[in-house]
């Protein structure tokens, strides 16, 4: 036991098993993984509450630990499945493309229920943030939280925020959102497609999106298009709203 | 379906460049979108290709935020910090904006509705 080449044997044996956990294949391999078994239980269980996204994050973030894996690991190894989310965004074009139909009969529709979307979301950060004693800090970093990220960042930042706080406060709404939206629309009764996944792509981007697309073909496709109408409407108004109250 | 990866990454490219151009204003990914939905309606590429890879990508969205969803712990005391703001703020005003959007939406759609029913009838 007390045997130091066999300390060593052990140590060495670590880090080999180190080096084989740690390494991209490992890690792209327990992402897929765990996402698939939480996607099994959700459809197993047909639970809200079990979301893959809401079973994935901890479940993975217990793995991390119990392996010691460090997270700037974690974040190098499942690059490439971070970076699939831009072609997941373009490829929302072909989506959108499949509704044409329903785009151009309600095009003004569309528009003017996302502009007006985007104007509440502002002036109701501001509003509630103000009174709740945020600084300007803080209320610029919230502005832009139902907008993607990559907006949501540059917006928070032109307001005079933090825009890596500004990313996570986004995915956090995103998920918010996306599993909570679906219950209150039904509790609504919104019936209409277009205004489902209109509605889900507003308030929560891309993570509304993904839930947008379990709803239907259409629901999805229209929240893409929520998506870019949204971040454009806010990158807009931010500013404009920030000069008005000040 | 390599033919419908290179359309969607060129397009990703294009939608970069043009973003480049506006100083990052727009993110690439969704000018990317937008390029390839005009692109899909001017006939310019066959959807066919386009298809499977669209597919594919579109109905696994939520895989891909999983990185991004982990990345939250390591923002987790500045989130403590200010847990109060961002939980009130985010709740509310993320449930405001589904309200106001998908109601809107709706009665635009049903008040549109009746309105050209009633030109028919006349």
């Amino acid at each position: 036991m007390g045997d130091p080449a066999q300390k060593e044997r052990i140590l060495i044996d670590n880090t080999k098993m180190q080096t084989i956990l740690f390494s991209e294949v490992f890690i792209i391999t327990l992402v897929c993984g765990v996402y698939l078994c939480t996607v099994w239980l959700y459809r197993k269980t047909k639970l809200a509450l079990l979301h893959p996204l809401l079973v994935s994050i901890p479940v993975l973030i217990g793995v991390m630990q119990m392996l010691d894996l460090p997270y700037d690991t974690f974040r190098e190894g499942s690059r490439i499945i971070n970076f699939l989310l831009g072609p997941a965004v373009v490829a929302l074009g072909y989506k959108l493309w499949e509704q044409a139909e329903y785009l151009k009969r309600h095009a003004v529709s569309i528009l003017t229920s996302v502009f007006v979307g985007s104007v509440v979301g502002i002036v109701s950060v501001i509003c509630i943030a103000r009174w709740m004693g945020a600084d300007h800090v803080l209320i610029a970093t919230l502005e832009p939280k139902s907008v993607t990220t990559p907006i949501a960042m540059d917006v928070a930042e032109k307001a005079g925020g933090i825009p890596a706080i500004a990313a996570v406060i986004v995915i956090v709404v995103g998920i918010f959102g996306g599993i909570v939206g679906p219950f209150v629309l039904n509790k609504l009764n919104i019936d209409s497609k277009i205004a489902r996944g209109l509605s889900l792509g507003a308030c929560a981007h891309g993570l509304g999106t993904a839930r947008a697309m379990e709803l239907g073909a259409l629901e999805g496709a229209i929240s893409g298009l929520a998506i870019g109408l949204m971040g454009l409407m806010t990158a807009i108004l931010v500013p404009i709203i920030e000069w008005i109250i000040s | 379906m390599l033919q419908g990866i290179f359309i969607i990454m060129a397009f990703y490219f294009l939608g970069e460049c043009c973003s480049w151009l506006l100083n990052g204003f727009v993110p690439g990914s969704v000018l990317g979108m937008l390029l390839l939905f005009i692109a899909l309606l001017c006939r310019w590429i066959k959807p066919g290709l386009v298809k499977p890879v669209a597919d594919f990508l579109g109905n696994n969205m939520a895989f891909f935020f999983l990185p991004a969803g982990v990345g939250i712990i390591t923002s987790l005391d500045i989130l403590s910090k200010y847990w109060d703001v961002v939980l009130v703020v985010g709740i509310v005003t993320t449930l405001l904006v589904l309200i106001v959007v998908a109601s809107l939406q709706q009665w635009q759609e049903e008040h549109g509705r009746s309105r050209s029913k009633g030109k028919n009838i006349n």
